[in-house]
Order: C-alpha cells, then sequence, then structure tokens
C-alpha cells in the first residue's frame, strides 16, 4: 500500500499543490498578525477572534439577522467590511491608543482581553450556532484538469487561494508603493523618528487596524466558506502562529512563504509520513517544523535581524 | 564668525520651562530665545539635560510647567506631527533611520508633509500621486547632490556605515524644508574627517538655506568653532547663555565641566 503511493508522481504533485493552496489561506490569517506587529510591535492575539467576528457578521448579514432583511452576498460583505473597519479602527481608539507607550507585554495582555471580548461580543450578536457560508463557489473537483493532466484540485481551493493571492499582492504593492505604504513602514521602524518628520502616528495606527480588520473578513469568508461559520474560526490563531515563527514576525513575505511551505510540507508529511506514526500529524507537523527553524533561524526565515550594539 | 553676524527676530522662544519624571527634576526654570538664522548650541556635561529641552521642543516631552512658542505662536499641548508640521525638523542622538529602507525612501519620508494629495490618494499609486511623488522624488534629489551621497541612493540604510547614517539622518531632516533644524549630537561617534564634512553641512545648510539651527554637542572645539550663540546647561538647570568666547570663559561652566575648585 505504501508502496504504491510513493511510485505515484501525480499523486505527490497533487498533495503538495493542494497543501500550498491551503498554504496560501494560512498566510491570510497570518499577514493579519504580521501587519500589526509590523507597525507597532504588537501581537494581536485577538486576530483570530476577528475573523470570527467577520464570518459570523457576515453569515447574518445574509440570513437577515438585521431587520429580517436578508442582504444578498456582495452587499453583506460590504456592510461587514465597514463593520470590521470602523472595529479595528474603534479597538485602536478606546484599548490601544490609552496605553500608548506602555511595555508591550501590557499592550499583548490588552489584546487577549480584546480577543475574548471580541469572541464573546460577536456570539452575543449573532448567536453561537454553526452556520453555513456559500459564496457560490462550487467546492468540487476542477474536471478540465483532472482530464488533461491526471490531478484533482478542487475548484474552491483554486479560487480562494486566488482571492488571498490577490489581496497579499494587492497588500505587498500597497506597502512598497504608496506614500502610505512608505509612512507606515517608517512607523514601524522607528515610531519617534516618524513621528519627528512630520507622521501622524495615531493615523497610521488606524489604517493598520482597518486593514487588519479587512484581512479577517476576507479570511473569515474563506475559511467560513470551507469549515463552516463557527467558534473555532477563532483558532485559526493557533494556525497563523507556526507561520509567524517560520517567516518571521515583521515581514509581509516571509509570512506568504511560510504560509505556503507550512501548507505544502503538512499534507505531504501527512500523507507521506503520517502512515508510521498512525497518522494525524498534519494538526502538530507546523510546530516541529517551527520549532526546527527557532533553533536555527530564531528571527524567522525573512525577519530582520537584530544586532544590538553592545 | 560668532558676533559679528546679524540676525533676524527670535523665531523660538522658551520660557522658564520645567520638566520632571516623577522625583526627577529633568529641567527647572530653563528660558531661552533663538534668533532666526543663529547656529545656537545647547552644551553641558552627561545627563544635565540637554535632550530633554531639544525633546520639549519638537513636543515629545511636554513640559509641566512654562511655555515654549515657535514663530510666535504659543503652544498648549503639541505633538512632534504637529512641530513638524510648524517646520522644526530634527535628528536623534542614536541614529534614528528607517533601517529597512534605502537611503533613497528615508529621506522620502522627509517630504511626508509636503505631499497636498489626501490621505486616500496617498494610498494609491496613480495618476496624480504618482506626478506629485516625481515632483518630490526630484526634491529628494537636490538634498542627496548636496550631502554627496548619490553612491548610496539605493543602499538599505542599515548597511551604511554609522558616519553615512548620521548625513542619511541630516538629509531626511533636510528634506522637510524646515525652518529650525535640531540636532541631537550630530558629530557623536564620529572621525574627525567625518566630523569635518558634518561641520562643513552644518554651515552650509545654515548659509544657503538660512535655516536656524539649534545643536546639541559635546565636542567642545566644534562648538566653539560653529556657533553664534551657546547655552549651557547643568543639573537641569541654565548656567550659562552668550556667545562662545563669553561662555568659555565663563568660571561656573569652567566648574561645571571640570568639578568645583581649581
Amino acid at each position: 500500500m505504501l508502496e504504491m503511493i510513493y511510485l505515484d508522481p501525480l499523486f505527490a504533485i497533487e498533495v503538495v499543490v493542494s497543501g500550498l493552496l491551503s498554504g496560501i489561506m494560512y498566510s491570510l490569517v497570518a499577514l493579519g498578525f504580521a501587519l500589526i506587529f509590523k507597525a507597532s510591535g504588537i501581537f494581536n492575539f485577538a486576530q483570530g477572534a476577528f475573523v470570527l467576528f467577520a464570518a459570523l457578521t457576515l453569515v447574518s448579514l445574509i440570513e437577515g439577522a438585521l431587520f429580517g432583511v436578508k442582504l444578498p452576498l456582495l452587499l453583506a460583505a460590504a456592510v461587514t467590511l465597514v463593520i470590521m473597519v470602523v472595529y479595528g479602527m474603534a479597538v485602536e481608539r478606546l484599548v490601544l491608543r490609552p496605553l500608548i507607550n506602555q511595555s508591550l507585554i501590557i499592550l499583548f495582555m490588552a489584546t487577549i482581553g480584546l480577543n475574548f471580548f471580541t469572541e464573546g461580543f460577536a456570539q452575543m450578536l449573532w448567536g453561537a450556532q454553526v452556520k453555513r457560508l456559500d459564496l457560490g463557489i462550487p467546492e468540487k473537483p476542477w474536471e478540465g484538469l483532472r482530464l488533461a493532466t491526471g490531478i484533482t484540485l478542487s475548484v474552491f481551493e483554486l479560487v480562494a487561494a486566488a482571492i488571498a493571492g490577490v489581496l497579499v499582492l494587492g497588500l505587498t504593492l500597497f506597502f512598497s508603493k504608496t506614500t502610505t505604504g512608505r509612512a507606515l513602514r517608517a512607523v514601524s521602524d522607528d515610531n519617534q523618528a516618524a513621528m519627528s518628520v512630520g507622521i501622524p502616528l495615531q493615523h497610521i495606527w488606524a489604517v493598520v487596524w482597518a486593514v487588519a480588520g479587512i484581512i479577517a473578513l476576507v479570511a473569515g469568508m474563506l475559511w467560513g466558506a470551507k469549515l463552516g461559520v463557527q467558534f473555532s474560526l477563532s483558532l485559526l490563531a493557533l494556525k497563523a502562529l507556526p507561520v509567524l515563527i517560520i517567516g518571521g514576525f515583521d515581514s509581509i513575505v516571509g509570512v506568504i512563504v511560510a504560509g505556503l511551505i507550512v501548507g505544502a510540507s503538512e499534507k505531504f508529511a501527512e500523507v507521506f509520513v503520517g502512515p508510521y506514526f498512525g497518522g494525524a500529524i498534519e494538526n502538530w507537523f507546523p510546530y516541529v517544523l517551527a520549532t526546527v527553524v527557532l533553533l536555527i533561524k530564531p528571527q524567522g526565515l525573512f525577519g530582520e535581524k537584530i544586532i544590538e550594539r553592545v | 564668525m560668532a558676533g559679528r553676524r546679524q540676525f533676524g527676530e527670535v523665531i523660538l522662544s522658551v520660557e522658564n520651562i520645567g520638566l520632571s519624571f516623577g522625583a526627577v527634576q529633568a529641567l527647572s526654570g530653563v528660558s531661552l530665545e533663538v534668533r532666526k538664522g543663529q547656529i545656537f548650541s545647547i552644551i553641558g556635561p552627561n545627563g544635565a539635560g540637554k535632550t530633554s529641552l531639544l525633546n520639549c521642543i519638537n513636543g515629545v516631552y511636554h513640559p509641566q510647567q512654562g511655555q515654549i512658542s515657535f514663530k510666535g505662536q504659543m503652544r498648549a499641548r503639541m505633538e512632534p506631527h504637529q512641530a513638524a508640521a510648524q517646520g522644526i525638523a530634527r535628528t536623534f542622538q542614536n541614529v534614528a533611520l528607517f533601517r529597512g529602507m534605502s537611503t533613497l525612501d528615508n529621506i522620502m519620508t522627509g517630504r511626508n508633509l509636503k505631499m497636498r494629495r489626501g490621505f486616500l490618494w496617498k494610498a494609491l499609486w496613480w495618476g496624480p500621486a504618482e506626478r506629485e511623488e516625481l515632483a518630490h522624488r526630484a526634491q529628494v534629489e537636490r538634498v542627496i547632490d548636496f550631502l554627496e551621497i548619490e553612491a548610496i541612493r539605493k543602499t538599505p540604510v542599515g548597511r551604511l556605515p554609522y558616519g553615512l547614517q548620521k548625513r542619511v539622518e541630516l538629509g531626511r531632516a533636510l528634506a522637510a524644508e524646515p525652518e529650525m533644524l535640531l540636532l541631537d549630537e550630530p558629530m557623536a561617534g564620529m572621525n574627525l574627517e567625518e566630523k569635518q564634512d558634518m561641520c562643513r553641512f552644518i554651515l552650509d545648510v545654515n548659509d544657503e538655506f538660512g535655516t536656524t539651527i539649534c545643536l546639541i554637542e559635546h565636542d567642545m572645539g566644534v562648538v566653539m568653532d560653529l556657533s553664534d550663540h551657546v547655552v549651557v546647561l547643568d543639573y537641569g538647570r541654565k548656567i550659562a547663555d552668550g556667545p562662545p568666547e563669553q561662555v568659555r570663559r565663563d568660571p561656573r561652566v569652567i566648574d561645571a565641566y571640570l568639578g568645583a575648585a581649581h
């Protein structure tokens, strides 16, 4: 049985590619963390709860939770987008700005509180039962590709990966090409210096939290459609952690590459190494990988090397 | 040179400011007046409150007593980005560059306030926003020429030697076309040649653009040569205020630097 699996290169390709596709979606979740970490040095523990909040809001709007009006998908997504942007900016204004100049551990603890608040708030508003989210993307194999090459890939995964890819590309261009993006990188490199050249720190942070809200929405839509909209979406944060460690907390490129690495390697390990361990190694394999990376490159594969003058 | 030059009206006036952190009194009763076009130096032993004073001027700290006015405008509680908007640019004691960016991008951030397009425009790289960006690039190139750093335009600043990093930091401050430039130990850690270059740039900036300069420096030779006016701080108080040749002879200054009774 095992021999047969080894001998089929098409199957190996299929495993890796489908791993890469889900990997892009890990990148998406991790990106929300990396963004805030980069701009403010805060590890936003609540990012997973944001994803849950976005997905629950979206699905509830579609189901008519607001004044009994059932919104079509696109409109519901637009309304959710506004809600997430406002929520992100409110978090910056009400939770983080009063804590400015406090040590990072205090900010981190504040985001833990924010995590529980957001989870509870989302479920209080929209209820806690599992809901189905249908984005209208068929969840079936792509026949054309299967007939041409013999590789079976799900249409949903391909589309989801494409959406995630476009978002990631858009954010990368935003950070590298635009003035706001440059101001953001400036803030992430040195708060004091950024303010001294006239960059208003609070505006930039507001943008960052708003963008984190948008990323949470896209991640919530894709993951919600894949897994169902339920409480466990907030645990996606745990999937993002090894991605962040491998890629480096402050590197957008690193997070994207690491998402791909995690996605591909966990599937590959599950299928080809898993049987020796009795299976189900997919869930803990990324952590093993992350630990190895920590031992070799503590700042992650793409993280900024910290050189301190002694 | 000092004393013979003529200066304009008072551009910055600091009146009787006091700043404390808990029980530590960093500044008490410090007053000074900087005139337009001056090179104004703040000196004093370590821990005298020089950087705290500079931080008050550009709004990083908010003094509990006294008041500061710039260009005749009294300020209530000012944040650094508002000070920058009024025309105050600065450099930092330990180089505070954006390490991940190239020299060019670093200096470009200095143009941030000059960019007129609104926030949403800036978020796009398209049409008017792009044209405006190019106009700012031209100005940044002039700063790069002026500071003779063409060769390192594209280099990430983290890789540059210390002296050049300080020069890039000066470039970023100059890109804002400030009316007043605050320099916190612009020559610390430099070798003789780098110091001479930096002196030349400071004099040229002052001379060519008429920028008022307020600097902190430890190298006494440099301070006495460059400055039009010197203020000496010790334990958060002002102990001398005047042209360099007068300050140099002041017995209280000699005491502060060498210890009393000699």
